[in-house]
């Protein structure tokens, strides 16, 4: 079920990927000197294009080519193949001009100047990217404002938490006033407080300015709250593209309840669930991702001796992998 | 099975993309301020704003910032020491006189100097390659190239400057020369043509870092190196070595070869009198290609990540 895009004119459409390819060189070393060299694509015949003002999730596992991805985007990494414009420009051609108009977050790296306070950073920026004071001072205010940076502009970036930091660094993308804004697993290692802060900063950002964002992550909790589309790579390839609901329903994912009895029981059987695992008094039962689990947890309350329960929510590796399944069963369907 | 062509939807599309046409109508994008300039102008712009951030940040403690350099000067002042314990026991060093030595000494010693102050940062790229922080450099509106040369600006290096100023104060107190225009404006000429040179081994060894991301050891041997070895007159050294530093690393246009001709002396490899004036074109030329093996590895890892 690869989706090939509309090769590109879309009206309003600000990224756009035609059959982009990214092939590596890899070299192992097989001996003292003799290495084996071999060939990885790493992103692999991608299109899809993306309007102005969409949040858009790119999810996959690791390895799957989501970083890769980002890379061409903002014009770190050349590709290999295909056609790759975003706002207009070549990225890997003119990537300083592209700089002017994008923002980039990378959750496990940070762009602030590490020794230096916060503050520091800022007005670098300032005047690296040109721009104009009034700007600068209102999108500067507004940041500190929106993500709690008043105590922290004078601390060095070393010190700073990893959500001090992350919110550090998203202010510093977006002083400029990008067009578009690419985060890199922004809510990786974040504590949940932190993790709501960030989310709702970037629902506001979306909603009030119109930013572009494209966002890369393991957590479907970012998708699920912030992104009205979605992306699923994997291997390479584009293996969907459409709302979260169609690809819990693409993945026929399925969340799973954690139930502690008081005692140990046989398999509790509570329509609409099946149980997968017991492990002396606790109890794994899977229900479909798109239903409910409060009426379902209510009836076991009912029903059985509960002590404890949590939801545990589908990770994408397994729905990724039944979506394999699925299309592979579909495609055979097809056949015959 | 007939197949009809040419009519109707097949294959290849799909429904789900006319979203995009809701979005709202597009703002045109705000014109950067002046939209061509130059690259070497931007470059200069970008290294003159990051180290300025970090001198006002080293100027922030001031004690600190004296503590440092007075260490780094005493630190590069133990070298000149080490040759005045030799010339206890010797008068001469290749047929170099001691204030001689001291001269080659000054000038190499400033050359280095300016050039390790100036983008002396640059043998981090390796780590920046391997921990992944270059690419955070590459989505900024500014050439790598100076953001890495200005990266930790420290104004403590000026400490050896210093140094190889008293120095070369001391020799040309201490011996005759009989100074004649040309010898005069070589002193500057060769200078600024050293520091030259040493920048462009400094960007050199780090464009081979983009390839071997553990070769700063391999760049320290010829600057650091470099600088040691010039320390010294050209005849202690085997006639091969001589020939490598002149012709394949062009060192021995640091002072070897101006400082012959300031000191009367014959030039190493017999070359002729006009190449002590070389240094400055030497300087160019070698940025040159240090530039261009720059542009080679930086195009290297965008093209292989890593």
């Amino acid at each position: 079920m690869e989706l090939d895009g509309p090769g590109g004119g879309t009206d309003g459409a600000f990224i756009e990927l035609d059959r982009v390819e990214k092939v590596f060189d890899v070299r192992k070393k097989t001996g003292f000197l003799k290495r084996e060299r071999r060939r990885v694509r790493a992103v692999d015949a991608i299109s899809f294009s993306v309007a102005r003002g969409e949040m858009v999730g790119y999810i996959g596992p690791n390895g799957a080519g989501k970083s890769t991805t980002i890379k061409m985007l903002t014009g770190i990494l050349t590709p290999s193949g295909g056609r790759l414009r975003v706002a207009g420009i070549d990225p890997s051609r003119e990537r300083t001009r592209l700089a002017q108009r994008i923002g980039v977050v990378f959750g496990q790296r940070t762009t602030l100047w590490w020794d230096l306070p916060l503050i520091d950073s800022y007005r670098l920026m300032h005047r690296m990217y040109r721009i104009p004071d009034a700007r600068y001072r209102a999108n500067l205010d507004r940041c500190v404002e929106l993500l709690e940076l008043a105590d922290l502009l004078d601390v060095p970036v070393r010190q700073l938490s990893l959500g001090q930091r992350m919110r550090g660094d998203i202010a510093a993308a977006l002083l400029h006033d990008p067009d578009v804004l690419y985060l890199d697993e922004p809510t990786i290692g974040l504590d949940v407080i932190s993790k709501a802060r960030v989310r709702e900063f970037l629902r506001d950002l979306n909603a009030e300015r119109g930013t572009t964002v494209l966002l890369t992550t393991h957590d479907l909790q970012d998708i699920e709250q912030l992104c009205s589309r979605v992306m699923v790579i994997d291997h390479g390839r584009l293996m969907y593209d459409g709302p979260l609901a169609g690809l819990h329903e693409a993945g026929e994912s399925e969340r799973t309840l954690v139930v502690d009895l008081e005692r140990e029981l046989p398999p509790i059987e509570v329509p609409g669930t099946r149980v997968v695992r017991v492990e002396g008094p606790r109890q794994w039962l899977a229900f479909p991702a798109a239903e409910s689990a409060a009426p379902l947890v209510a009836r076991i309350a009912d029903r059985y001796p509960l002590v404890d329960l949590s939801v545990r929510e589908p990770d994408i590796e397994a729905v990724i992998a039944k979506m394999y399944a699925a299309s592979a069963a579909g495609a055979e369907r097809a056949v015959s | 099975m007939a197949e009809i062509t040419g009519a109707g939807p097949h294959g290849r599309r799909t429904d789900e993309e006319t979203e995009a046409a809701v979005a709202p109508a597009p703002v045109p994008a705000p014109a950067p301020a002046l939209a061509s300039r130059s690259r070497p102008a931007d470059g200069l712009r970008a290294y003159r704003l990051i180290a300025g951030m970090w001198l006002r940040s080293t100027m922030a403690y001031r004690a600190s910032f004296i503590m440092t350099t007075f260490g780094n000067f005493a630190a590069t002042a133990l070298d000149f020491v080490a040759i005045l314990l030799m010339f206890s026991r010797v008068d001469a060093l290749g047929g170099y006189t001691l204030p001689e030595i001291a001269f080659l000494y000054g000038l190499t010693s400033i050359s280095f100097g300016l050039a390790d102050l100036a983008i002396g940062s640059m043998d981090r790229l390796g780590r920046r390659v391997r921990d992944g922080t270059l690419d955070t450099l590459l989505v900024r509106p500014a050439p790598v190239l100076a953001q890495v040369a200005a990266d930790r600006f420290a104004l403590r290096r000026l400490g050896r400057v210093v140094q190889g100023v008293l120095v070369l104060v001391y020799a040309l107190g201490s011996f005759d020369v009989h100074w004649t225009a040309p010898k005069v404006l070589l002193m500057p000429l060769m200078m600024l043509g050293g520091a030259a040179i040493f920048c462009a081994v400094f960007v050199a060894g780090a464009a081979f870092q983009f390839v071997a991301q553990d070769a700063s050891e391999v760049q320290n041997a010829f600057t650091y190196g470099g600088t040691t070895l010039l320390q010294y007159p050209p005849t202690v050294f085997a006639r091969e070595l001589v020939r490598g530093v002149t012709f394949v690393l062009p060192l021995a246009f640091v002072n070897w070869l101006p400082a012959s001709y300031v000191l009367g002396r014959p030039y190493p490899l017999a070359l002729p009198w006009w190449t002590a004036f070389a240094s400055p074109l030497v300087g160019v030329g070698c940025c040159a290609l240090a530039g261009l093996a720059w542009r080679v590895g930086l195009r290297s890892y965008r093209s292989t990540g890593s």
